[in-house]
């Protein structure tokens, strides 16, 4: 009782010479933030002509893991629902992309939006009843949805092509560029990702993300000042499972393959595993996460051939150990500590 | 009619099995808000432990005792050195490092005992016991016997003793306690403990039946969740009966339902969890809790 | 004599936020001393800073020995019992089982039973609701339990953190009535943390009086009851 009270008082009295100081050494920051994001948009698309084959389709995936751990940092990071089976809505963008290709013969390019519409929906229509529960319950709810959809996919063999999947062929480049089918996957999923990030953040940034966070933090404060946290929350995990549902239909053609037993639950745990890996709450950390989510097991392989996943075991707890709030969380960290800002404004958190 | 009751003790031989390890992954959510998914994969652990010692020589019973002191000990150490480095630390951060137990342990089994499924032996009579016109398995009612004694068990330790009420108190009210002089940290400890403990229990019970291999819990580990659900996450009276109803539930429907072979079962569980949430989430013994602003 | 409890450039802090600034203060043996202060001047924080739940900065002796770096589990068995802001009670737990509590960290367990009984005598209506849960019990009951829990450690020390908290002044005046009593009977020190002053005023020997974090008057509680610049204040007349 006494604790709170007193904070407001000593940052009351740290005068707002203090403010000033922590907000012009981020106005200086700025174009040095926009420097850096410059330069990794130039290394990024640079990187298909100095790899190729398999390593360039890794990157592929990384950006696509990328998207499905920035829809699932924005309902369980930003929004506070667990949820324990976006994998379920990655395969449902997945099959939908491939349905539409292969059954009704739909060029690739329009199965991303359709993916999205199709998981947007779905996951609306989750969110909706799923709004009474909160943490471990929703995370259960989640986690049986996981289960249950590589089951329904295998049931509906004459969709589905059962246990067999859907076997796809590899775009190839439009407009007869000089571009390999690899590269111009990557320069596709590139695209997409930048999109889709700079579509969240601009969502987070405003209003719409400080009643997000809000509730997250306190949804009966939230709902107080006149949050509709139940349209909020749903509309969330709609846009959460849409994104999720684009990352999947990429895959899908990258992969040129889906089967249901891909997107099992063992997929919505490694995707859980990215975004606290990466940064909970977080936008860079989508990408951190899908960097370690995509190369570290391979690492764990190269290093251990006998007992490769207990390496991967042992990497996982001791980066919870070193970085408890993330890569993101704890680059934010060191920033702070080399800028020397102050009162640690902790993003988005 | 026969058939019915063979039934429901065949699924209440599981449902122990459930029980125990839902009991386990009750008891630590309750003291700190975590689930720990290596619970099924310590238990499988623990009894590869005891088909090593089995191999050796050691007489059966001497070896159930030892694989359960073994495991408490196993427990409390995990708690201790892996869990305690990030007990501050945000619930997600904890979730992931019990995934990363789930994967070392799955891991290391597979490497020193190879993914080949073992039988393992069960300590009660292969012949089948007869009560009137009913034939029961052996094996069925041995290990619904075993899972009743360690409840009754842990029952009287809880209530009893004066470990077992501070160790109550520091799941309920960490900060109250450590005003009464518990160590919360060491109660934390002896939680993990015995959830090992009780793990390694159902995985010896399971095994027989089952066969051990790494992968071994995995299925059991969701029936488990789904008991929990069932029962009540915040109270282990839930769980305990929350197991024994899946268990029975999970065997009728499989006899009953004449679609549901062994492949959709699973689905079974799944849907008990659905119907529990949406229709009262807290489960049949937990609290809903009120929330003040 | 030196004092049961000595407090030297107290500091603490929650975070980053500094929120006491170098409290000296002292309770002697078997007397009672009252900390006051408004809402937010860090009367909470200072017991706590005693029992080293939260950082702190600068001395804290008990019987001579320094306690500040003790864990506070350590602390509560050398003697000092911590009634804490909110009744702390166990909600899920007898009233019974928060009192065998209360004895968890007792080092002499002789007279266990007779203890029981002489809390009984003090809080008859616990002894009436003994094996009732406790979390249903009234607030000026569940504030006696506390008090009770505290007590059945045997403790030289009592902390006491805003007792009258949300309780009716009829149930207070009963509390603060055991209060003293068990002061001069049992001969337990108090340091009882207060907001109302009134009632505080009344039952110390000696008092302290906080704002944000600082010691800006001590003296004994008679001569601060007669201050005008604290009548007006804290005591509204």
């Amino acid at each position: 009782m006494d604790a709170p009270a007193s904070e407001t008082e000593a940052a009351k009295a740290a005068p707002g010479r203090a403010r000033d100081l922590a907000a012009s050494r981020r106005a200086a920051a700025r174009p040095l933030g926009i420097g850096a994001l410059l330069v990794v948009l130039a290394v990024a698309a640079a990187l298909p002509f100095f790899t190729s084959g398999f390593r360039l389709f890794q990157f592929t995936q990384v950006l696509i893991y990328a998207i499905a751990l920035l829809g699932l940092n924005l309902l369980t990071g930003y929004n506070g629902q667990f949820s324990l089976g976006h994998g379920a809505f990655y395969g449902i963008g997945a099959y939908t992309a491939a349905i539409m290709i292969d059954r009704w013969d739909i060029g690739y390019g329009w199965t991303i939006p359709a993916a999205g519409v199709v998981c947007l929906v779905i996951g609306f229509l989750f969110g909706r009843p799923a709004l009474r529960l909160e943490g471990l319950y929703l995370a259960l709810a989640t986690f049986s949805l996981a289960l249950a959809v590589p089951q329904i996919l295998k049931y509906f063999e004459h969709w589905t092509g059962g246990s067999q999947g859907i076997v796809l062929s590899k775009p190839k480049a439009p407009y007869g560029l000089p571009l390999t089918e690899d590269q111009w996957l990557y320069f596709l999923t590139l695209g997409v990702t930048v999109v889709l990030f700079v579509l969240a953040r601009n969502l987070l940034a405003g209003r719409t993300g400080r009643a997000i966070v809000a509730i997250r933090d306190n949804h009966i404060a939230a709902e107080a000042m006149g949050v509709d946290s139940a349209l909020y929350k749903s509309v969330v995990f709609g846009v959460s499972a849409a994104y999720t549902g684009i990352a999947g239909a990429l895959s899908a053609s990258a992969i040129a393959f889906v089967a249901p037993d891909t997107f099992d639950v063992f997929l919505s745990i490694t995707l859980l595993t990215g975004i606290v890996i990466g940064g909970f709450g977080t936008i860079s950390g989508a990408i951190y996460g899908a960097l370690f989510i995509q190369f570290v097991p391979n690492w764990a392989q190269d290093i251990s051939k006998a007992a490769p996943w207990a390496i991967f075991g042992a990497l996982l707890i001791l980066f919870m150990y070193v970085m408890p709030r993330g890569i993101a969380g704890f680059l934010h960290l060191v920033w702070i500590r080399l800028t020397g800002s102050g009162v640690a404004r902790e993003k988005g958190r | 009619m026969d058939i019915l009751i063979q039934q429901i003790v065949s699924g209440l031989a599981t449902g122990g099995i459930y029980a125990s390890l839902a009991l386990a992954l009750v008891m630590i959510y309750q003291a700190t808000d975590v689930v720990n998914f290596a619970q099924g994969n310590m238990a499988m652990f623990s009894t590869y432990l005891a088909w090593s010692l089995l191999q050796a020589g050691v007489p059966y019973w001497l070896t159930f005792g030892a694989t359960v002191v073994i495991a408490f000990v196993g427990g409390l150490l995990i708690e201790r050195v892996v869990i305690r480095p990030v007990e501050g630390a945000p619930i997600l951060t904890v979730v992931i490092v019990t995934l990363g137990l789930l994967v070392i342990f799955t891991s290391i089994a597979g490497w020193i005992y190879s993914y080949i499924q073992k039988p393992f032996p069960s300590p009660f009579p292969s012949e089948p016991i007869k009560i009137g016109n009913i034939v029961f398995g052996a094996h069925d009612l041995g290990a619904i016997g075993i899972t009743l004694i360690m409840l009754v068990l842990l029952f009287l330790f809880f209530r009893y003793t004066t470990l077992g009420l501070a160790m109550r108190a520091a799941a309920q009210n960490p900060v109250s306690s450590r005003l009464c002089g518990i160590r919360v940290s060491w109660m934390l400890g002896l939680g993990w403990g015995l959830a090992a403990a009780f793990g390694a229990v159902a995985g010896m019970m399971v095994a027989p039946v089952v066969f051990l291999d790494p992968n071994m819990m995995g299925g059991i580990q969701i029936y488990a969740f789904a008991a929990a659900t069932v029962g009540g996450f915040t109270s282990p009276l839930g769980a305990v009966v929350g197991g024994f109803l899946v268990g029975v539930t999970e065997n009728l429907v499989g006899t009953y339902v004449s679609f549901i072979g062994t492949e959709l079962k699973l689905t079974v569980a799944l849907a008990m969890i659905i119907i529990v949430l949406l229709v009262k989430p807290s489960g049949l013994f937990g609290r809903t809790t009120v929330r003040r602003v | 004599m030196p004092a049961l409890l000595e407090a030297q450039d107290l500091e603490a802090q929650y975070g980053w936020t500094k929120v006491l600034h170098g409290l000296s203060f002292a309770v002697e043996a078997g007397g009672i001393t009252t900390i006051l202060g408004a809402n937010g001047a860090g009367k909470t924080t200072t017991l706590r800073a005693v029992c080293q739940m939260v950082k702190t900065g600068g001395q804290v002796r008990f019987d001579g020995g320094r306690i500040d770096g003790k864990s506070t589990e350590d602390i509560v068995r050398l003697g000092i019992a911590h009634t804490p802001e909110g009744r702390g009670t166990f909600v899920d737990l007898t009233v019974e089982e928060n009192l065998r509590l209360g004895a968890y960290a007792r080092r002499d367990r002789s007279g266990l039973a007779a203890d029981y009984a002489k809390i009984y005598e003090y809080f008859p209506v616990l002894a009436q609701r003994r094996r009732q849960q406790a979390g249903t019990l009234s607030g000026g009951e569940q504030q006696m339990l506390a008090v009770a829990r505290g007590l059945m450690l045997r403790p030289r020390l009592l902390l006491l953190d805003e007792p009258s908290l949300g309780l009716a002044p009829l149930v207070v005046r009963e509390i603060f009535r055991i209060v003293r009593a068990i002061n001069q009977e049992e001969g337990v020190s108090v340091l009882l943390v207060e907001q109302n002053a009134a009632m505080a005023l009344d039952l110390a020997d000696h008092a302290y009086l906080l704002e944000t974090g600082r010691v800006v008057m001590s003296g004994p509680a008679a001569d601060l009851k007669k201050d005008d610049a604290i009548r007006r204040s804290y005591l509204g007349y």
